[in-house]
């Protein structure tokens, strides 16, 4: 038995330190009710009453494609990556839904599970590159994401199609928001990726990519599949923007690549990779509907809408980082 | 005593064997037909210079690096080893000189990495883990060391103990040390060795390898001595001298050089009551010509005191004068126009100091870029020049200095940094443990450097983890002790017994 080493040092409690650990998760929180906030301030100011079911349903509604996008890009963040191509396969999938999805049950649940492997398969496609050709995320994925626009425009032309009311209905109903059933699948799924091997696995990636294969970690299967992952949950993003539109366009996705980058900045996750939560970018995206809705409500200029939308991301952001920085230095 | 490979350790089967490797990356060979052999039971240290190619080899019987040629066999079977993963179901794990630990990772989660406590689901059970680690940690002795904690928030030494430990309770078979103590303090290299002394008592073949040769002295059963990629020969026991003889292939008689006496009493930097984050009530002088050393323990402010004088760190009072003018810093840019230079190596290597993709001729030059420039375009021609003279003076071994500095061993890397501040000109030199984890001859070749330049008229503030070297080198060492000085030691009074006993004195009189 060896000596002691050291005096034994006061241990702080397991749950102190999950909380110190996990601030960024607890700033996109404390930002989303802040915004929540000051959007009952607003529709008060216009409508004398508080936001009710209906501002609810919307909300979740107009909110579940970007918090699909963000927590496949959530998974590639994770290991270091990024993906821009999820706005093209959002196009991609989203024409696919709307040009063939018919009003039987049969054919709802076949090309709902069809879209999700298209995505997949696109997702697989970045994943190989990146993986095993071992290029850079950013080109690879700029590369697709014009591809996949390509495609898009290929499967539909012109904005069209139909989705069945039945369909929308199923995902996202438009008078409750029974969407969020969805989103707290997701937080499932999330909590036990994040106590699986494969989650483990995408984590020490992002730490750091050497240590990770000295560890014996597979580091080109789990960057393939967090691509794929991104993939599918794109193509789940592609098939709710279209449940809510109730018809398909080709470039609907577009904004996509971007705004899911934001959702996960704003969730706290970790560009440099290897620290962050799908659920905290969820957190984000509904950050970012909920800024939307409160220019909407401010009757602010539509000229000027991107105007004040890029200068409420940056005071959140800012916000958010200097919250942090505060918080990390009282520890 | 050379022995035979055949009879590597007694009558058993060698645990790991090493016949004819080789290994070569771009055109350098690291490994040119190196071979060796450990049994169960038994300490073995490789030990030989910088780029000897001890590394490599360790690299490759872990399974990280695939060997061009030769082949090996763990626990007497023939393995061709496809990753690291393979290695450790053969029972083969490493500890690497690099830390390969998870900086945003618990303490936890990287000792039990891919063996995490399972529950419902197959999902891991966090608390769990942190109660197994704990337990873990604690059965070896480690009480200091919180498993919640994230592994970036934890201090060095302690990150290198849970490097070790996470492979230790893997139980293997055959133990692969690369230079395990490089980071250590002396209490906790005292631990490492109680470790293996036990694990060779359970028959885990250990192979180790280290600079410091008091060390694998103590250790070690056995020797084996590697040269320009393969060994020289296998040793029970073997002089230092003997040994530097054959690492090196030519003879040092002394490895410090005569350091000469100050020829005048002429103040460069002198501290009155400073005081920053981590250090207070600093005072001291040091003159032309001299070799002024910090000693003390590791984390006793010797980095916040070299950071103060180079202006990376703000001091809060006390006053730095060089030349006996009061010197105001507001940060590194301030320092260098005073003439000060500092070749701090940092305890990370990668992170500071040297920009490692970058070519060591744009590091030697990054301090100076203004002074070589005309309308902001650099003067290749002045470069090239200045650089190349320098690189000769300084010895550094390289096909030719447009290389990353990367390429560069450790030794060589720490002359690129030393050599910035003389094309700098700076006058007074601060050298934050340079000779960490470098091998015999260019320590030997960086004394040397060191009393040239005193000769020269500059000044150096030499701190080292090193107490032996303080004691050879320096004309007077400052002991340091929680942020303060301690003790001044001057002939005849200076020895690394003195400064050990300095840096610790309170510790054993509480």
């Amino acid at each position: 038995m060896p000596p002691e080493l050291a005096a034994r040092r006061e241990r702080r409690p397991f749950t102190a330190h999950l909380v110190g650990q996990n601030i960024g998760l607890l700033l996109v929180f404390a930002l989303l009710a802040a915004a929540v906030l000051l959007y009952c301030v607003f529709f008060w100011i216009r409508q004398q009453s508080l936001p009710g079911n209906f501002e609810l349903t919307s909300t979740v509604n107009n909110t579940m494609p970007l918090a699909m996008a963000a927590i496949g890009q959530t998974i590639v963040v994770l290991t270091r990556g990024l993906d821009l191509s999820v706005g093209g396969i959002i196009d991609l999938t989203n024409a696919l839904a709307a040009v063939q999805i018919q009003d039987n049950a049969g054919s709802m649940l076949a090309w709902t599970a069809v879209v999700l492997l298209v995505g997949a398969a696109l997702g697989l496609v970045n994943g190989l590159l990146v993986g095993v050709g071992r290029l850079q995320p950013i080109v690879v994925t700029l590369a697709t994401l014009s591809i996949f626009q390509g495609l898009a425009i290929r499967v539909l032309p012109q904005p069209g199609g139909a989705i069945p009311p039945s369909y929308t209905a199923a995902l996202v109903d438009p008078n409750n928001p029974w969407a969020l059933l969805y989103l707290g699948l997701c937080v499932l799924l999330w909590l036990a990726f994040r106590r699986s091997a494969l989650g483990v696995a995408i984590f020490a990636i992002g730490n750091d990519e050497g240590a990770a294969r000295a560890n014996g970690i597979k580091v080109v299967q789990g960057k393939v599949i967090a691509y794929t992952l991104s993939g599918v949950f794109a193509a789940a993003g592609g098939l709710f923007l279209a449940a809510t539109a109730t018809a398909g366009d080709a470039t609907s996705g577009n904004g996509f690549t971007l705004s899911s980058i934001v959702a996960v900045v704003l969730g706290g996750v970790n560009l440099f990779g290897g620290r962050g939560s799908a659920v905290g970018a969820i957190a984000g995206a509904f950050v970012t509907t909920m800024i939307v809705n409160i220019l909407f409500f401010s009757e602010i200029d539509p000229l000027y809408q991107s105007f004040y939308e890029g200068l409420f991301l940056i005071i959140a952001v800012v916000v958010g980082a200097v919250l942090g920085r505060l918080l990390r230095r009282r520890r | 005593m050379t022995e035979s490979e055949a009879t590597a350790g007694g009558g058993s089967p060698p645990a790991v064997a090493a016949v004819k490797l080789a290994k070569s990356f771009g055109g350098v060979r690291a490994l040119n037909g190196a071979s060796f052999a450990a049994a169960p039971g038994e300490v073995h240290a490789l030990v030989g210079e910088n780029g000897a190619g001890k590394s490599t080899l360790i690299k490759i019987l872990g399974g990280r690096l695939r060997p061009d040629a030769g082949s090996m066999r763990l626990k007497g079977e023939a393995v061709e080893l496809h990753g690291p993963g393979e290695a450790h179901r053969r029972g083969a794990w490493t500890v690497f000189q690099e830390l390969t630990l998870l900086p945003w990772m618990t303490v936890a989660e990287n000792l039990l990495l891919g063996d995490e406590p399972r529950g419902a689901l197959g999902l891991i059970v966090r608390r769990r883990m942190s109660r197994d680690a704990d337990a873990a940690l604690a059965r070896l002795g480690i009480r200091h060391i919180d498993p919640d904690a994230l592994v970036e928030d934890i201090p060095l030494a302690a990150r290198q103990i849970v490097e070790i430990v996470r492979v230790v309770i893997r139980e293997p078979a055959i133990l692969l040390l690369d230079e395990p103590t490089s980071s250590l303090g002396e209490h906790e290299v005292a631990w490492l060795f109680d470790l293996i002394r036990e694990l060779r008592a359970q028959q885990t073949c250990i192979v180790f390898t280290s600079h410091r040769w008091n060390e694998i002295a103590s250790i070690a059963d056995r020797i084996t001595i590697f040269r320009n990629g393969a060994e020289v020969g296998t040793y029970r026991a073997i002089e230092e001298r003997e040994a530097i003889t054959l690492m090196t292939g030519q003879r040092l008689d002394t490895l410090f050089p005569p350091v000469p006496p100050l020829a005048a009493e002429v103040p460069m930097l002198e501290a009155q009551g400073l005081a920053a984050p981590g250090i207070s009530a600093i005072g001291f002088t040091l003159r032309r010509g001299e070799i002024l050393g910090v000693g003390g323990l590791t984390g006793h402010g010797h980095r916040e005191l070299f950071l103060t004088l180079f202006g990376a760190l703000r001091a809060e009072r006390g006053t730095i004068l060089v030349g006996g003018e009061a010197l105001r810093l507001r940060g590194p840019r301030d320092a260098i126009r005073a003439g000060l230079g500092i070749a701090l190596v940092p305890e990370d290597r990668k992170t500071e100091g040297l920009l490692l993709p970058m070519t060591i001729r744009d590091n030697l030059t990054l301090a100076i870029l203004e002074r070589i420039s005309r309308l902001g375009v650099i003067e290749a021609g002045a470069e090239a020049e200045r650089t190349r003279r320098l690189a000769d003076a300084l010895q550094i071994k390289t096909p030719s200095l447009m290389q990353p500095a990367g390429s560069l061993s450790g030794g060589n890397q720490q002359k690129v940094l030393i050599g910035r501040w003389l094309l700098a000109e700076s006058r007074i030199l601060l050298l934050y443990d340079v000779t960490r984890g470098v091998d015999i001859a260019t320590k030997h070749e960086i004394y040397e450097l060191m009393v040239r330049l005193i000769g020269e008229g500059r000044a150096i503030l030499f701190y080292s983890s090193d107490a032996e070297e303080l004691a050879h080198l320096c004309h007077r060492v400052l002991v340091m002790r929680e942020g303060r000085i301690a003790a001044e030691l001057a002939a005849p009074n200076l020895s690394a017994e003195a400064i050990v006993a300095a840096a610790v004195r309170d510790s054993l009189a509480a």
